[in-house]
């Protein structure tokens, strides 16, 4: 007998599945149930770019603890691909469990002598009950999750509840769901050893936090945020951007009267139209925004030039995947901060955000257009794969009831008939933000003409080295006020005076609280502080220079944000030690650890003065 | 180069729109072309054309891409909004304008080489889309602002002033109009004033994709002999299938054609669009007919021009995603926002 893994609310169970299978849904009930139960949960859907007969995996981390970020390894591995099953075995923690269906008999060399082996024979149960080959396959997913939750001691009436929810206004549906829930976890019950050493027990962990994509979270930031335009061309990840919106404005942006939408959403012929719509849009006074992904990024170079020279809101919703190229499309990186950052031919520098969950995806989804109008230029939100298309636990939403749409600097036919002067780029306070009318605003006033071309403050055409010198200018100080008005970084301090610190941002955020926390319990103290927007605030120069040694974690080969930061900042490269995960799978604690850990092993840890205020 | 402001003096005599607009209301800055470019010739007809319909010129969005011709948009409307956007992609900038706010008018400027090479999937989808817009290609066989070279539409066959022939089958920008749904497609010459103006004026009255192919020649590199866009070359083979008139509501209706030889198309402002035929049996409201007469011509070497195709009830973009009746760029936070109270109700669907 192969020792059993024990744990209580503290494992991670895989499931191979094969795409197009209807198991997401079985899954999303499995991870649900858990959360229900007051356990944080975090899934993930790792998915290869094909549409049916491929493997599919979902990830199940259990932490009573709340460490969201992936763990690594694998406790439980619930084993229905059987193309996937040697390199599924292989994953399996010595002492682990396999659960696998029992119908066919497997040869003993399938299986390690290290893992508990748990069969369930799915396949004939189902063909025992059910006729209707589309039901066999949907039921033995609904049977496993009644299996499993024997053998993890998920309640059933949690299940039970969620598959009601779930076919509300289907009802019809609920009752051979629920039987065939009972039929997996009955039969668990009578043949096999329930527990397993690995199990679940109620807790009160979770509180008010809600469970959702930070995709659809994203949209709906852009609904909130008042954007009526959307223009995109599909892509993986970003697709479901775009979908949500549609959804949500179904919802919230129909005229009850006439069911007309306050809202035009367009599938554009590729991703130059997408953008040369946005652009088109927001010119017009509406908010207007796309959603893509890094090929995406490539195509609209051009544009993006023109919106930040001409000086026209746009926002991009960039859900980041595995470049370059079409590169690794369903798996994660951060990898497109300086194409993004740097977009476009010639001297641009633009506004990136970045959030590090769906909370923050729909913040920023929001507020990427109060920017977007206030600093009439592009604003890139920096989604990636990892926080876009999973369902991840976090704060609830949140929105000030007084809280206006900023529609930036407008000039109104009011202004205009007052006698205000206006020049489309006059800058009369400062700030380096200049005016702007709205076409079709005043009969003989505010008219102007937009143009990629050099032009001087009146935005008449000119070639004079003076005027594009001044305009030019003029955009770096709009960059500077940009820098107090997108989000600040969030500053964690260690329990002790540190030298040491470490930057971080988006996705990287649970793996990293974790990876400081455990850290911390070898007495590795380091400050951390979490970087939420470009250009890049005063503090993040103030806490490099504040520590001897910053580390930088992020999610692509070239250290791309530490690129940005050495060129923006002016800091030595010497300064910040790159950690970087690349392969495309989400980074964990155990990496971050690993990475810090190694490169301090031969420095002072010891803790001095405190080192950041 | 920079901008040359143009002294505007009225004189008392000038005459008035009924907006009390003079023809100088509808002007731009001065041109910066070639002298003779028939680019200006479109130019002027634009403004003839809106000073004539009593367009209030701020209503009026103009947009372009990159060339001689996208740069004409300076040249007219100085009262109106205009942008300058990039190279064969006018048409998804215009189309998002449209979308923000569908009570002004949209006049999308562009040349051959904008809209037939480099722009071409632009074109196509936004004409696919039914934008309520006329969108006018300034057809000179070239392009004109890089020097010179063959562009999408010159003609197999048709030398260039260095003298090398091309050897590329060309795009017919009309027919592929026709196919792709356009609700309104002219052909016309920048060197027929009297058959450009009413062409323009009825494309900027309809409520769809309207779609004008208006050749023009260029006198810097492309109106040579040898050339099948020089105004020799298109004067010779020019060949008008109907002539058109555009009447405004407040103008007497007089007769001066027998019955049969007009059409006329009732605009939903009360403006009428008279069309008289002039090649007999060419009915411009039979889209494959008009596809058909235009092969036809086409292979014997004539240019066909006229109005060529007109669907009288146009369903436009906006119609097709039944947007509100109000601008979306005029909606206000209430419209837009789902407010405080509704996050509530969304954080408990989320648990
Ligand atoms: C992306 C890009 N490629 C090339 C150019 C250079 N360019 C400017 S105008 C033009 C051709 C214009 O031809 P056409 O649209 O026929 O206008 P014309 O000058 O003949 O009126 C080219 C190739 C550009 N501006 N942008
Ligand atoms: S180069 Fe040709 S198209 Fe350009 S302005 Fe001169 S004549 Fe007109
Ligand atoms: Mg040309």
């Amino acid at each position: 007998m192969p020792q059993r893994l024990e744990a209580i609310n503290d494992f991670v169970v895989k499931f191979a599945n094969v795409n197009g299978s209807g198991s997401a849904s079985a899954n999303q009930l499995f991870a649900k149930a858990i959360l229900r139960m007051g356990v944080p949960a975090t899934p993930r859907n790792i998915f290869p770019s094909n549409i049916q007969g491929l493997p599919t995996w979902y990830e199940v981390r259990v932490s009573e603890k709340g460490y969201l970020g992936a763990r690594g390894g694998v406790d439980l591995v619930v084993a229905m691909n059987p193309q996937t099953w040697d390199a599924d075995l292989k994953e399996i923690e010595p002492g682990g469990y396999l659960f696998y269906d029992s119908s066919k008999p497997m040869p003993a060399s399938k299986f390690r002598a290290d893992v508990n082996v748990v069969g369930v024979p799915l396949t004939e149960m189902c063909n025992r009950t059910y006729s209707d080959p589309r039901q066999r396959q949907l039921f033995r997913n609904i049977i496993y999750v009644g299996a499993l939750s024997a053998l993890l001691q998920i309640e059933p009436e949690v299940v039970e509840k969620l598959l009601a929810e779930q076919f509300r206004g289907k009802d019809k549906l609920i009752a051979p769901n629920v039987k065939a829930f009972h039929m997996g976890r009955d039969w668990a019950l009578e043949n096999l050893q329930c527990p397993l050493g690995i199990k679940l027990e109620r807790r009160d962990a979770i509180g008010d936090m809600i469970f959702l994509e930070g995709n659809s979270a994203a949209a709906l930031g852009a609904v909130y945020g008042g954007a009526s335009v959307c223009a995109w061309y599909p892509i993986t990840p970003s697709s479901s951007v775009a979908e949500a919106f549609e959804k949500h404005c179904r919802r919230y942006r129909t005229d009850k009267a006439t069911g007309k939408g306050r809202y035009a959403i367009v599938q554009a012929e590729d991703e130059l139209a997408s953008i040369g719509m946005v652009i088109g849009a927001a010119w017009n006074g509406a908010r207007a925004f796309t959603a893509t992904s890094g090929p995406g990024i490539s195509l609209m170079q051009e544009f993006l030039g023109l919106a930040y020279f001409a000086e026209i809101p746009a926002v991009i919703i960039d859900v980041q995947r595995g470049g370059p190229s079409t590169g690794m499309p369903t798996r994660n990186q951060q990898s497109d901060v300086l194409v993004c950052a740097y977009a476009s031919h010639g001297d641009t520098k633009h506004v990136l955000l970045f959030p590090e969950d769906p909370k923050e995806c729909f913040d920023f989804g929001a507020l990427a257009f109060d920017l977007a109008d206030r600093l009439q230029t592009p604003i890139f939100v920096m989604l990636e794969l990892e926080i876009g298309m999973n369902d991840r636990l976090c704060k609830p939403l949140a929105w000030d009831a007084n809280r206006k749409l900023d529609r930036g600097k407008v000039m109104t036919a009011a202004d205009l008939e007052a006698g205000k002067l206006f020049g489309r780029y006059l800058d009369v306070d400062g700030d380096g933000i200049t005016y702007r009318t709205y076409p079709g605003t005043h009969p003989t006033k505010g008219a102007f003409f937009t143009r990629g071309t050099t032009k001087d403050r009146m935005a008449r055409y000119s070639e004079e080295g003076p005027d594009y010198v001044e305009n030019m200018d003029r955009l770096l100080k709009k960059f500077a006020t940009a820098k107090k008005l997108v989000p600040a970084p969030i500053l964690r301090e260690a329990k002790q005076p540190t030298k040491f610190g470490v930057l971080y941002y988006g996705s990287t955020s649970p793996a990293m609280v974790e990876a400081l926390d455990t850290l911390e319990t070898r007495n590795i103290h380091l400050n951390a502080m979490r970087v939420r927007g470009f250009p890049f605030a005063q503090e993040v120069e103030d806490f490099i220079a504040a520590h001897d040694r910053v580390f930088l974690v992020e999610q692509n080969r070239d250290a791309q944000l530490r690129t940005l930061l050495i060129n923006e900042c002016g800091i030595d490269p010497a300064r910040i030690v790159p950690v970087l995960n690349y392969d495309g799978n989400p980074i964990t604690a155990r990496f971050i650890i690993g990475g810090i850990a190694e490169r301090l092993a031969g420095a002072n840890v010891t803790p001095l003065r405190k080192a950041v205020p | 180069m920079t901008y040359l402001p143009k002294p505007r003096f009225r004189h008392p005599d000038l005459p008035t729109n009924a907006l009390g607009f003079t023809r100088r209301d509808y002007e731009g800055a001065v041109s910066t072309l070639c002298a003779g470019c028939g680019h200006d010739s479109i130019s002027a007809a634009i403004i003839q054309a809106c000073f004539e319909l009593d367009l209030p010129p701020h209503r009026i969005a103009k947009l372009s891409g990159i060339g001689c011709s996208s740069k004409t948009p300076t040249y007219f409307l100085g009262a109106s909004h205009g942008f300058n956007s990039v190279h064969g992609r006018m048409p998804s900038v215009l189309t998002g304008a449209n979308l923000a706010n569908k009570d002004l008018i949209y006049l999308g400027v562009s040349g051959d080489g904008d809209s037939a090479s480099i722009g071409l999937g632009q074109f196509a989808h936004s004409i696919r889309r039914g934008v309520n817009m006329l969108y006018i290609v300034e057809n000179n066989g070239v392009y004109g602002l890089t020097k010179g070279q063959f562009s999408a539409t010159s003609d197999r066959g048709s030398k260039s002033k260095k003298g090398v022939v091309n050897t590329d089958e060309p795009i017919d920008m009309v027919s592929m109009a026709l196919q792709l749904g356009a609700t309104f497609v002219g052909r016309s010459f920048s060197g027929d004033k009297t058959q450009l103006v009413p062409l323009i004026k009825a494309g900027l009255l309809h409520k769809g994709a309207a779609f004008i192919d208006c050749i023009s020649p260029c006198v810097a590199f492309n109106n040579h002999e040898g050339s099948t866009r020089s105004f020799d070359y298109v004067r010779a083979h020019n060949e008008a299938v109907n002539r058109l008139d555009v009447i405004l509501p407040r103008a007497e209706i007089t007769t001066d054609y027998e019955p049969g030889e007009t059409v006329d198309v009732k605009q939903h402002d009360g403006k009428i669009i008279r069309l008289r035929k002039v090649a007999k049996d060419y009915d411009a409201s039979d889209r494959i007919g008009a596809m058909t007469h235009l092969q036809q011509k086409q292979a014997a070497g004539e240019i066909v021009t006229g109005l060529l195709y007109l669907d009288e009830e146009p369903v436009d973009l906006h119609e097709a995603l039944k947007t509100v009746d109000r601008p979306l760029n005029m909606l206000e936070d209430d419209d837009l926002c789902p407010g405080a109270a509704e996050i509530a109700k969304i954080n408990d669907s989320l648990r």
